[in-house]
């Protein structure tokens, strides 16, 4: 049943929306039209002219080959991440569910990394990998390897991807753990009675039941791998070498911020944000799927 | 016959704490045996070790004749059927009850055969299509049924089945059970704390108390004489009353003290003069009998057909009589408990006593 309360007027429920709707209208909606309507403009450096130019920022973004090669890292960047930190938490969770000792302790050490900031899992990283002081990174080049991620472009995006889907790990972990034992006991032992032994058990039973969430955590990894992994790639390796790391957000404060190039920027921030709207209109629809069914 | 499952010793420890103290246990082929107990006895844990799904401390479970002791589940050849079902919820009922069959690698026109043949059965050929949500309780009742016979194992086990649909429902159900098993004469264990079920559906039960196998016998011999007087207090409805008493000298009767004296119907009891004794006897044998003893009602309870009444005896034992009919026409009635009717146990192990017969 659903549950309504009826105000006699207006002043009141609008009060009460208003910090909300205000809170939104100040920090989303005028930016997002700001940012809409400095994508139809061109401003010179020192910021004196401002013309508008119709769709000429988006026509040369989308002709421009280094835009381009930003939205294949990006696309390649979000996979990987969201594979990598997705099936390490599969794994984790898949362990963590089972009656073994100290399993309290196991899930403590296992939500940590969630709470470290973006700047810090990078140095954590750096420290681990840096070729000259990092205690992985000398004893990869102790043993023959050319590591490199200053120089080395591959090995600089596989740096951030470990980096970044290392902080998600946990995310994944807590919502696939809590999914795995919201699959009611008897229905795993009913299917061991029946026969289905290990993977095959996993593959038919328990997995078809963690669809539901694995999918909700693809499109949040997604978001998360496109969007809030700034701060991982410009402690790390601030884009290179080169353009290597260079991913869609990345391109958008480095032509905004450092370049100046304000309407190229914009332009982009469009993009991203129709990216935004689209993965969050996903997750509406099947959410709403989810609670109907 | 020959003995289909065989239970040797079989003990069950959580850490310190012992939850079966060694159950020894011969099923003959086709049987059904109910265990029976309160909860916490340890019987549903009785079920899940023959299962496969916990391990055993000691002792050994063997099934037509091979010991499966420390066999997978999955390896064990055993349907069960769970208290809350325990349907694949993103299956259809088809694929519900194919499963085990699938993992068997039968063929896919076995498969379609069986599943028919058996829905056909449990009267479940509309529902092949629809997932376990769309069903009601009674009739996910009937999927787990099929899930478990479709596959044709050495063994059902039942675990509750029963207790969560509702009393016309569980009626109908227990009836159906029994007629199953019979028809597919497959050797079950049936795991139930409802006496009425215990009483119905077994050709034998097992009472277990605290971990023990009290008695094993079959229904009516469970009730008529009950091991202890654990059992005979917990088989029945209602319970039976106890008074207690003591043995007079030679045997051949009992001291109730106010109560006067009872002469045993049936022989002498053995042991010393002044042995402690608890006397059993069922609210249904409890006469009515003007020149009886005084009982004042405290406690109407008409059951339409029947009437159970509680009250007092004069030195304020408490006692609960059945008669037919409906409330009686007086608070204070007068009683007759005649001596035929009574079981006699030792008060200190609650152990049955009958008559010491002569030798030969």
């Amino acid at each position: 049943m659903e549950r309504r309360t009826i105000f006699p007027g207006w002043r009141l429920p609008l009060l009460l929306v208003a910090p909300q709707l205000l809170l939104t209208l100040v920090f989303f909606y005028w930016p997002a039209a700001e940012g809409l309507w400095q994508s139809l403009t061109r401003t010179d450096a020192f910021g004196i002219h401002t013309r508008f130019v119709g769709l000429a920022n988006f026509a040369a973004l989308f002709a421009d080959p280094r835009y381009r090669s930003s939205v294949a890292i990006t696309l390649v960047f979000c996979a990987a991440v969201t594979a990598l930190s997705l099936g390490s938490g599969l794994v984790l969770a898949l362990a963590a569910d089972r009656e073994l000792r100290g399993r309290d302790l196991y899930r403590v050490l296992l939500i940590w990394p969630y709470a470290v900031a973006p700047a810090i899992a990078a140095v954590l990283w750096l420290l681990l990998l840096n070729p000259q002081i990092g205690t992985i990174g000398r004893w990869l080049v102790a043993l023959g390897v050319h590591w490199d991620y200053a120089l080395n472009g591959t090995q600089a995006l596989l740096l951030v991807i470990v980096a970044s889907a290392w902080k998600q790990v946990s995310y994944n972990f807590l919502f696939v753990l809590a999914g795995l034992q919201s699959i009611p006991r008897a229905v795993i032992e009913a299917a061991r009675m029946d026969g289905a032994k290990g993977f095959h058990r996993f593959r038919t039973i328990q997995l078809p039941l963690l669809a539901p969430t694995l999918f909700f955590l693809v499109i949040v990894d997604l978001v998360y791998a496109a969007f809030d992994t700034f701060g991982v790639i410009q402690a790390m390796t601030q884009g290179g070498p080169g353009r290597a790391t260079e991913t869609l957000v990345f391109k958008v404060y480095q032509d905004g911020v450092v370049n100046l190039d304000l309407g190229s920027s914009a332009a982009q921030s469009v993009v991203l944000m129709g990216g935004v709207i689209l993965l969050t209109a996903l997750q509406f629809r099947f959410l709403g799927r989810r609670v109907a069914s | 016959m020959t003995a289909d499952l065989v239970l040797e010793g079989v003990h069950k420890s959580y850490g310190q704490s012992a939850v079966l103290h060694g159950i020894d246990l011969a099923l003959a082929a086709g049987e059904m045996l109910v265990i029976v107990g309160a909860s916490g006895c340890g019987k549903s844990t009785l079920l899940r070790l023959v299962a496969g799904l916990e391990s055993l401390t000691a002792g050994r479970v063997l099934l037509a004749g091979q010991d499966i002791t420390a066999r997978d589940p999955a390896a064990r050849d055993i349907a069960m059927v769970f208290q809350n079902y325990a349907l694949y919820p993103h299956m259809s009922v088809f694929d519900n009850m194919a499963y085990g069959l699938r993992i068997r690698g039968r063929s896919r026109s076995e498969i379609a055969r069986r599943v028919e043949e058996t829905a056909a059965l449990l009267g479940l050929g509309e529902l092949l299509a629809r997932k376990p949500r769309q069903l009601s309780g009674g009739q996910r009742q009937r999927v787990a049924m099929g899930r478990a016979i479709v596959r044709e194992p050495k063994l059902f086990l039942f675990d509750e089945p029963l207790s969560n649909l509702d009393a016309k429902l569980r009626v109908s159900m227990r009836a159906e059970i029994r007629r199953l098993q019979r028809r597919l004469g497959v050797t079950s264990l049936y795991v139930t704390h409802d006496q009425v079920e215990a009483m119905t559906l077994g050709d034998r039960l097992l009472v277990l108390h605290q971990g023990r196998a009290v008695q094993l016998a079959t229904p009516m011999e469970v009730f008529e004489r009950p091991a202890d007087s654990y059992v005979a207090g917990f088989i029945g409805a209602p319970a039976m009353n106890f008074l207690s008493a003591t043995l007079l000298p030679g045997g051949g009767g009992a001291d109730l003290g106010p109560l006067g004296r009872l002469e045993f119907a049936d022989g002498p009891r053995p042991g010393p003069a002044g042995r402690r004794l608890t006397l059993g006897i069922r609210p249904e044998h409890v006469a009515l009998d003007p020149a009886g003893i005084p009982f004042t009602v405290d406690l109407v309870e008409p059951l339409g057909s029947e009437t159970v009444l509680i009250g007092r005896l004069p030195q304020g034992e408490m006692l609960a009589l059945k008669r037919a009919g409906g409330p009686p026409p007086a608070e204070t009635l007068a009683i007759v408990l005649p001596p035929a009717q009574f079981h006699v146990f030792d008060a200190a192990s609650g152990l049955r006593l009958d008559p010491a017969r002569a030798a030969g």
